[in-house]
């Protein structure tokens, strides 16, 4: 059989280095980091769900979500969590073979981040007034 | 058709079912879809079950996740969001990882991550459910 040569060094794609960034490809790079960053965040969950079943273990995680550390995380996975479900709805926009217009798409893309960012305070607000203020 | 203008190699059979090199079809895609769509009535539920339950003890933490309608909707959104994260983990693992082992081992520890956590947190609610 005959040896197998080596590939020739052909030059690849341009890939994202090449590109002045923009909006919707922002949009879109945020997007996987936020699905990146909910994936590991549901350990949170179940600690939570797990958590609930006795006093003592509903008192670690209490500790934990109320420490800077645990609300800094809480906060950036209740940003990540919105953020990710509106670019998904934008997704799904786009799935039904609407919204790639040029006015569209930097519409959508702003309105994903604008709404996200806007949800995730009004949402905190909330909280906090729920538990009593910031302790 | 004319047998001098054959523009694929592949069999019209093979066309029809849809499956590349991977082997399967628009699997992936779809369920990926479908758990989206899921994923949206039931992050925001959960979102609102877990504002309801701020500030409260674990008493009440635990009487609210454990009955019957939240803990439904919670088994739900835990089972979509899980599949969900299994695919979307699956797509970045083969986006970036290039070497056949490594991915092969990371696309194993997905699938392994994605069904402890789901279990795990649908065990937490049906203990809740069952007072056991």
């Amino acid at each position: 059989m005959a040896e197998t040569r080596a590939p020739a060094e052909r030059p690849l794609s341009p890939h994202l280095r090449i590109y002045r960034p923009m909006l919707t490809m922002m949009m879109s790079i945020v997007h996987r980091i936020t699905g990146f960053g909910l994936y590991f965040g549901t350990v949170l969950l179940a600690w939570w769900v797990l958590a609930a079943a006795s006093p003592n273990g509903y008192a670690k995680f209490e500790w934990f979500a109320g420490s800077i550390i645990g609300r800094i995380i809480l906060f950036g996975y209740t940003w990540a969590l919105i953020h990710h479900m509106l670019g998904g709805v934008r997704h799904l926009i786009w799935d039904s073979g609407r919204g790639f217009g040029p006015t569209e798409r930097e519409w959508l893309a702003s309105a994903n981040l604008i709404g996200s960012i806007m949800v995730t305070v009004v949402l905190w607000v909330v909280g906090l007034l729920a538990t009593g203020g910031p302790r | 058709m004319s047998e001098a203008k054959v523009r694929h190699i592949r069999t019209p059979l093979a066309r029809v079912r849809g499956r590349g090199a991977a082997k399967s079809g628009t699997d992936h895609f779809w369920l990926q879809r479908l758990t989206a769509v899921a994923n949206i009535p039931l992050s925001i539920a959960a979102v609102v079950i877990i504002i309801t339950l701020l500030g409260r003890n674990q008493a009440a933490a635990a009487q609210v996740l454990g009955s019957p309608a939240v803990a439904i909707v919670m088994l739900l959104f835990i089972a979509s969001i899980t599949t969900h994260m299994k695919l979307g983990m699956q797509v970045i693992i083969e986006d970036y990882v290039h070497d056949d082992s490594a991915k092969l081992v990371l696309l194993m520890a997905n699938t392994f991550f994605t069904v402890a956590v789901g279990l795990a947190a649908g065990y937490g609610i049906l203990r809740l459910s069952f007072g056991v």
